[in-house]
């Protein structure tokens, strides 16, 4: 009895490292082809053994200019989410403290329909104003992505923090937007490094956006390695590298702060 | 002025959100309605023309719309189900208490944080039928190579692979919070009756978890109704039409057709739609909630 347990315990972990290994698969292909030569992606040689070389990476920051890309999508997505959290730490405290779900749920609309449907008038507004291939214009749209976000993390961060931090401080005669710049904003923290990294990572990844908005002076990452398509001989081991220089730091970021991610992931989805 | 601030906090506090939001958001959709009566093909020398719900008449008799329609129901459907199941499944089999499982469990958040056009990219190289290990993968099992996204047919299952592999760990992760909140005294009763780990199972934690699949499904259902990016940056909605959601129809035709007025109709259908499948499923919620 006791071994057959010892036995089905061994053979779940194979099964769940087994499935892990799966998910992991294209990040692992990806990696290891962002290494290889054309010639050695064209082969049907050995997937795991080969002999790696560099130059793809050379290709994307030499001839690429993939640094311009990474400042104008770390820009973008610095200051969307700031902003963000400019409008929206304000706003969410307000509405868990008045209860004004209405208004929370008009606000979260935003994160239900498809962007698409506001993007001609965006464009037909940005290219008359000389908006369209500027930051301004990035930034604004992705704090739509990041804004709704933070306004719903914040929210059940604030209805869950205990109120007598905030009633002493009152008491002690401090206005409601003293204690809450001075009490309650320095308790948020880990609420809003949670918001912070995914409305980071939202903007980080956006692409249908920047595809209208940005220009040549602005594009992202996304919009860079997407261009890769249109030469008529894909340069694959150069296209995996430039996959390799978009994704690797959001995967680093989520496996340092992965707490934070898996409780922005999961908030207002399971019933407390 | 502070008395007056705090008085209005509530105010002062959330209008610069909404004025954001209406903006950016309610102003441009009661743009895009207007635009939509108009044929206007965005030409200096060409003046919209009004032609009332022209647009949404053409649009009903398109051949091109209601496939794209069909389309995004069957990509939608396909990764719904296959997430849904596996996980809830994997989710189930992470629950236990194995030695390392934390690992495991952060390792799974990756598909869903990683830049979808690059990982897009990725499968692509993953599915191309001559030098993709795809291939090669079924190969070990003895099956014929196949087309992949090259193939009419095989192209929205294939893509819904993608979605798959991308958003099950958030059905796993969802699901994982849900069973951790269910209290284990159940599993103790019914352990004293001697019920089987597979009774308990469809008893006590498939029931206890449904709301919490529910939610992951409503929130899955309305992303993958607008997956966008790894359509894009994979097929471009091809081959010839064959993966052409409403979503990527409506890019088309605004912005590389210019056909303005007609892309609007398209884009106010499928917000209503998006907006019809969220407050339904909310509804449904509501009333599964009831029952219990």
């Amino acid at each position: 009895m006791k071994t057959e347990r010892v036995w089905t315990e061994r053979l779940l972990f194979l099964l769940v490292i087994a499935i892990t290994l799966i998910f992991l698969f294209p990040f692992i292909w990806m990696l290891l082809a962002s290494f290889k030569t054309q010639a050695q992606i064209l082969s049907n040689q050995s997937i795991f053994v080969f002999q790696p070389t560099g130059e793809n990476y050379a290709t994307v920051f030499r001839d690429y200019n993939y640094t311009r890309f990474i400042f104008n999508s770390l820009l973008v997505a610095f200051l969307s989410t700031l902003f963000g959290l400019v409008l929206g730490l304000p706003a969410s405290y307000a509405i868990a403290k008045y209860k004004q779900n209405g208004l929370a749920f008009s606000i979260l609309i935003a994160r239900v329909i498809p962007g698409i449907s506001f993007m001609i008038p965006w464009y037909i507004i940005f290219s008359k104003i000389g908006l369209v291939d500027t930051y301004l214009s990035l930034i604004l749209a992705h704090m739509l992505v990041g804004l709704p976000f933070i306004i719903w993390v914040m929210i059940s961060f604030y209805e869950n923090l205990p109120h007598e931090l905030e009633e002493s401080a009152r008491v002690d005669g401090c206005t409601i937007q003293g204690a809450f710049f001075r009490i309650l904003l320095p308790l948020s923290v880990p609420g809003i490094v949670t918001a912070s990294i995914l409305a980071f990572i939202f903007s980080w990844n956006n692409f249908m956006f920047a595809l209208v908005l940005s220009g040549e002076k602005t594009k992202t990452l996304p919009i860079a390695v997407y261009s890769f398509l249109s030469y008529s001989n894909i340069n694959w081991g150069a296209l995996m590298a430039a996959a390799v220089v978009i994704t690797l730091p959001i995967l680093v970021i989520t496996l340092i702060l992965q707490r934070y991610v898996v409780s922005g992931i999961t908030v207002g989805a399971v019933k407390g | 002025m502070a008395r007056w601030v705090e008085r209005n906090i509530k105010y002062i506090f959330i209008l610069p959100s909404v004025l954001f939001v209406a903006v950016m958001i309610v102003f441009p959709i009661g743009y895009t309605a207007y635009i939509s009566l108009f044929e206007w093909s965005m030409s200096s020398t060409q003046a919209p023309k009004w032609v009332s719900f022209g647009n949404y008449a053409k649009l009903l008799q398109d051949a091109r719309f209601w496939s794209a329609l069909g389309r995004t129901f069957y990509f939608t459907l396909i990764s719904i189900i296959v997430e849904l199941m596996l996980g809830v499944i994997i989710a189930v089999l992470f629950n236990r208490k194995l030695k390392g499982i934390n690992l495991f469990k952060t390792l799974f958040l990756l598909p869903m944080v990683a830049t979808p056009v690059s990982i897009g990219l990725v499968w692509l190289l993953i599915f191309e039928p001559t030098i993709g290990v795809a291939n090669r993968f079924i190969g070990m099992f003895g099956l014929k190579p196949q087309m992949w996204i090259a193939s009419p047919s095989q192209v929205i299952p294939s893509l819904a692979l993608v979605d798959i592999w991308e958003w099950t760990p958030m059905i796993t992760l969802i699901a994982l919070a849900g069973l951790t909140s269910i209290p284990q005294d159940n599993y103790e009763a019914a352990q004293i009756d001697g019920a089987s780990s597979w009774q308990m199972f469809w008893k006590i934690t498939l029931p206890l978890l449904l709301p919490t699949v529910f939610s992951a499904a409503l929130l899955r259902i309305i992303d993958a109704v607008k997956t966008y990016d790894i359509i894009y940056a994979m097929t471009q909605g091809g081959p010839g039409y064959a993966s052409e959601t409403l979503n990527i129809l409506g890019f088309s035709l605004g912005f590389q057709y210019f056909q303005l007025g007609y892309a609007s109709s398209l884009l106010m259908l499928f917000f209503f739609l998006v907006l019809g499948i969220s407050s339904l499923i909310i509804i449904l919620r509501k009333r599964i909630e009831v029952l219990q």
